[in-house]
């Protein structure tokens, strides 16, 4: 091929490349060089990331302490854990936290089975599996803010196809209950097609001759299903409902557009906006933020311990 | 014969349900672009009364262009970066053996699910100190980011697909470990990159919590946020049209790249799944 060419300035090469593979102690000198390098490509990466989450999660943490209302900065003080309390006996917080996991609970288990379903379609129809593919890929790519207003604008009375459908005198976006559900059916839109790619990939690792003996060993589809692909899948299936509900908990764009959290249809993620932009009020905000931090993390913490998910990072070492 | 032919007739309408489903509130947001004024609010699937007013609505005012070049260029920065940044970080989990290796993956996990909301607080407060509110790199920086998990787990993963031959050969006939990466590697990895420069691209393009966070004007504001705080010509008509026709522009490179690129997408989203 064309390695040749491509590597011109052979003769110029730093000397502790050429007898790496030769000598013990060169090839020690190699380890170390590769290691050098290592962390030099890492680097970059490495600072990026941290500045713009462990230091600022700090400086949260630091705020979060605080009274802090940028209307009246000249009232800033430290309060220790006021806030905490503030926040955790506000029935807004407990409201808001109820409505997240409701929201996370029902789309993430009705996108499991459906995501599961199309994993099939995509792995098995005899027709039409490219349109299937195709199709699913514009809700995942669509900025989520453009589904939402499609779907603000369906439900809106008079002007919306699905409104029209209702009886007269309805308005569902308006009301608490009939709002969730349009939310949770929005994003079951938007994301169930992540959901279904993630699990087609562990889908594919289910090898055809298995099935096909476990067919001829007569066990029915379903036998086939629970007893030969779920086992198999388990890891996908996992690290699948992790990616899901932890991003469901952050869900913010669809209820920012569709009731931007108006009758108890907040998420805390619109709570915790609400209060840095709306009240202005950095210490509640941050409060909120950092409580926010510490659920997706116990969230993250109960997957990987309770349900051993294999520490995705772990299976990418073995490999 | 005649069951292979009811088993894909079935297909079929499973596949046709999957198709419009997926489709019909996209279809719907692109009728009402095309509504007329005096019929948007009749309620019906398909226009009755079509007209491209409303394109040319936005494209007269300075606050969707201004947002539109914004959130290109955004975008278009923030995905060369962390393909450029990723490559490397990808490069050395992939290939190389160094102490922190384990960290770095375990590190670039946590960050992928890291709550953005979490952030918004100390960013707005540190970016107005620093003078990047309401700036392009205010958006790029956390962009940056939160793509390069993305990134470096699907560039790994192709990166792993790569013979190694070729780059001890390389290194064998004198390349440095780095013009290996540069002549030998990058090329054949070029696949990979363009898959991952895809997604990291829909991912800052779709992004809403930071664009409505960390910008307050057109000097940085982009197409989603920009059209969430839309307002029509008087207090009590929304814009709907304009919103609309906003939507649909801001979805046609999405269209686009799921047409040319459906495959690498698919196998980007998955790779990095199963691997990561």
């Amino acid at each position: 091929m064309t390695v040749q060419s491509g590597v011109p300035g052979v003769a110029q090469a730093p000397p502790q490349a050429q007898p790496r593979h030769r000598r013990a102690a060169s090839l020690s000198e190699g380890a170390r060089a590769e290691r050098r390098l290592g962390w030099l490509l890492c680097a970059p990466a490495v600072i990026v990331m941290l500045a713009v989450t462990a230091y600022p999660i700090g400086y949260a943490v630091w705020l979060s302490l605080q009274r802090y209302d940028l209307r009246f900065p000249a009232a800033r003080e430290f309060v220790g854990l006021a806030n905490y309390a503030t926040v955790l006996t506000s029935s807004l917080w407990w409201t808001a936290l109820g409505v997240t996991v409701f929201i996370t609970v029902v789309s993430v288990a009705v996108e499991l089975v459906l995501g599961m379903g199309l994993a099939m379609i995509m792995r098995w129809a005899l027709v039409g599996r490219g349109a299937v593919r195709t199709a699913i890929l514009i809700p995942y790519g669509i900025v989520t803010v453009v589904a939402a207003y499609s779907w603000q604008y369906a439900w809106t009375p008079g002007t919306g196809y699905l409104a029209n459908l209702l009886p007269s005198g309805g308005a569902p976006l308006t009301e608490q209950w009939p709002a969730i559900f349009i939310i949770i059916a929005a994003e079951i839109w938007k994301t169930t097609p992540f959901m279904a790619l993630l699990l087609l990939a562990g889908l594919s690792l289910v090898p055809e001759e298995l099935l096909k003996a476990a067919r001829v060993d007569g066990a029915s589809a379903w036998q086939r299903f629970t007893q030969v692909i779920l086992p198999l899948m388990k890891p996908a299936i996992l690290v699948a409902l992790l990616f899901r509900t932890l991003d469901a908990f952050r869900i913010f764009d669809n209820i920012f557009i569709l009731t931007a959290g108006a009758n108890n249809t907040r998420s805390v993620s619109i709570l915790g906006y609400d209060n840095l932009f709306t009240a202005l009020n950095l210490g509640v905000g941050s409060t909120i933020s950092v409580l926010v931090f510490v659920a997706v993390a116990i969230i993250a913490f109960v997957f990987v311990k309770g349900f051993g998910t294999a520490a995705p990072g772990q299976e990418v070492e073995r490999r | 014969m005649s069951t292979r032919t009811t088993a894909k007739a079935s297909w079929a309408v499973g596949n046709t349900i999957v198709v419009v489903a997926a489709l019909v509130p996209v279809l719907w947001l692109a009728s009402l672009s095309f509504k007329d004024p005096s019929t948007i609010a009749d309620g019906s699937f398909i226009p009755t009364k079509w007209t491209l007013a409303n394109y040319r609505g936005i494209f007269q005012t300075s606050l969707f262009t201004r947002a539109l070049v914004n959130s290109i260029g955004i975008a278009l920065i923030a995905t060369v970066l962390a393909v450029a940044v990723g490559s490397m970080a990808a490069y050395a989990v992939a290939r190389l053996r160094f102490p922190g290796k384990q960290v770095l993956v375990a590190v670039t996990l946590l960050i992928a699910m890291f709550p953005a909301i979490s952030l918004v607080s100390p960013l707005f407060n540190l970016w107005r100190q620093l003078g990047l509110f309401d700036t392009w790199p205010g958006l790029i920086i956390p962009y940056l980011t939160f793509s390069l998990p993305l990134a470096i787990y699907t560039l790994s993963a192709f990166f792993r697909e790569i013979p190694w031959e070729l780059e001890r050969a390389a290194q064998v006939d004198g390349a440095t470990p780095l013009q290996a990466f540069l002549q030998v590697i990058a090329p054949l990895a070029a696949p990979g990159m363009v898959t991952t420069a895809i997604l990291v691209f829909i991912f800052c393009w779709t992004d809403f919590v930071f664009a409505i966070s960390l910008t307050s004007t057109s000097a940085s504001q982009t197409v989603p946020a920009a059209i969430a705080f839309f307002s029509g010509a008087s207090q009590f008509q929304t814009p709907i049209g304009s919103i609309a026709a906003a939507g649909v522009v801001i979805t046609i490179p999405i269209i686009l790249f799921v047409f040319f690129f459906q495959r690498r997408i698919v196998a980007g989203l998955t790779s990095g799944a199963v691997k990561g």
